[in-house]
């Protein structure tokens, strides 16, 4: 389980998370929604220990991700893997390397048994046979889903996924929701997804929170958020253009 | 007034906060240079990178200056009819001076660049932040092998950027003004001392140090995309040139005070 209690971050002068609360419980989808640039990145970034919070605290499994000396906190993203929006696959390695990136660093496994992992991981996200390309030879889709097989690579208990389906074509955001929503079926992954996509966020989500001026304004499941009356939340599920949210940036 | 004062404040703050992290950094290159395990591997790609792949501009452009140093010397000797003191300057100037600092200026421009714009890239696609996401230090992936290929592959650079920047003085000498080729040679050596090669590798050790300092901070510094890159890339030469001159002028302070 992953308790986020009270975090605050200011980048300069802009308070970028006002007191964010937020609980993921173990097996969860949970999608987060939010305008771009409203810190939904950030909160994945304060989950993984990359950023650090000004104030507030992150639990996970009960733990302070705050306190953990370093070695903990490696340990414990060797049980996570981050996915970022653009992939942020490794430019000098091939697709191969990217994806047993951890496995070749860390593991005693032999090359060979990397190599097999590897090819796995690949098909599972339906790229069989693509380990001896560049990250320079893939479309935006295709290092998407390399970047999840790097995920899947370590075998992860909680994966987050940093927009997965914004720049790519919609039938290659619909494959990426299926495959999401089939890593979660398939090995009872905990996921926390970050979207603006509502179709994404309806299709995938156990649960979805809405990031607002630094704040969880409104949680629930995808029927819950349908039918809401919270007049921010309904004017971003719908796309509207008149509504609360453009008001207070006029 | 106020205006000036505040810009003069954030200027010193900023230098402050610069060398600040200059030093952070190199500590905890240090610091991970001794923490197993230290692949040989990605030091050996980027000692080829910076010291191999160098190899044809540093043998020109040494080439060039052997000459030049050379002609312009014989200018002036020719003037006091002591031609025969060419070989005693050309050996004394590469060695002790022109070598070391040519061979690191090309280094930081042709190599800190390279690394600031591949490090920056890095930064601006996230590639820096899912390093940490795989349980993977930064620095002792990105920024210790570059470390060490500077510090030690400068000296050997620079060894090497002497004897072809000799070897101009030589061919311009013998072949131009008709100085005997062992009598050049007889005069080269004895003109150099063991202390004369140490005082210019020394130095060069430490230009290798901040050309690898100033080319991974601007590099992990680096904000705002493909501008963002393109800026640092510009700041990581320029400032590596102003510190490879300031560290110069020191250590020939220090050399000719000092250590006479």
């Amino acid at each position: 389980m992953i308790e986020i209690k009270n975090i605050y971050k200011n980048f300069n002068s802009n308070k970028v998370l006002n007191g964010v609360n937020l609980t993921i419980t173990k097996g969860e989808t949970k999608v987060i929604i939010g305008r771009s640039g409203c810190g939904k990145s950030v909160l994945l970034k304060h989950i993984m220990g990359i950023l650090r919070p000004e104030s507030g605290i992150i639990k996970v499994e009960g733990k302070d991700i705050e306190r953990m000396p370093s070695k903990e906190l490696n340990a414990l993203r060797m049980r996570m893997a981050l996915v970022f929006q653009g992939g942020a696959l490794f430019d000098s390695l091939t697709v191969g390397e990217n994806v047993g990136f951890a496995l070749y660093e860390y593991s005693k496994l032999s090359h060979k048994e990397i190599e097999e992992r590897v090819e796995e991981a690949l098909c599972n996200v339906e790229l069989c046979g693509i380990h001896k390309l560049m990250p320079s030879e893939l479309s935006g889709g295709m290092k998407k889903r390399v970047a999840i097989a790097r995920a899947l690579c370590m075998q992860p208990e909680v994966i987050l996924y940093d927009e997965p389906t914004t720049g790519v074509d919609p039938i290659t955001a619909g494959s990426i929701n299926e495959l999401i929503r089939g890593l979660h079926d398939k090995f009872k992954v905990t996921s926390i997804v970050v979207t603006h996509d509502m179709k994404s966020a309806y299709r995938i989500a156990d649960k979805i929170a809405m990031l607002y001026q630094g704040k969880i304004i409104a949680e629930g499941t995808s029927q819950e958020i349908q039918e809401t009356d919270h007049p921010v939340v309904y004017q971003f599920i719908n796309g509207l253009a008149q509504g609360p949210i453009t008001e207070t940036i006029i | 007034m106020v205006t000036l004062i505040r810009g003069i404040g954030s200027r010193v703050v900023y230098y402050i906060d610069y060398v600040g992290a200059i030093g952070k950094l190199f500590f905890n290159s240090l610091y991970w240079t001794f923490v197993p395990p230290l692949k040989r591997e990605r030091i050996l790609v980027q000692a080829r990178n910076i010291g191999l792949e160098s190899l044809p501009i540093v043998s020109l452009v040494a080439f060039f200056i052997g000459v030049i140093l050379a002609l312009q010397t014989a200018y002036q000797m020719q003037k006091l009819s002591s031609e025969i003191y060419i070989a005693n300057i050309v050996a004394l100037s590469i060695v002790r001076e022109l070598g070391p600092v040519i061979t690191s200026l090309i280094v930081a421009g042709r190599c800190g660049a390279a690394v600031t714009a591949e490090l920056g890239t890095m930064k601006v696609t996230e590639q820096i932040d899912a390093l940490e996401t795989l349980a993977t230090n930064p620095v002792k992936y990105l920024v210790v092998p570059r470390f060490l290929a500077f510090t030690f592959m400068l000296p050997v650079l620079t060894i090497y950027a002497n004897l072809i920047g000799i070897l101009g003085g030589y061919l311009i000498c013998v072949y131009r003004l008709g100085i005997r080729s062992s009598m050049y040679v007889q005069l080269t050596f004895d003109a150099l001392s063991i202390k004369d090669l140490a005082t210019g590798l020394i130095k060069t050790l430490v230009f290798g140090m901040i050309i690898a300092m100033v080319g991974c901070l601007e590099g992990m510094r680096t904000e705002g995309g493909a501008e963002g890159v393109g800026k640092a890339t510009t700041l990581s030469v320029v400032t590596s040139f102003i510190l490879i001159l300031a560290a110069d002028c020191v250590f020939t302070a220090i050399f000719y005070f000092i250590f006479p």
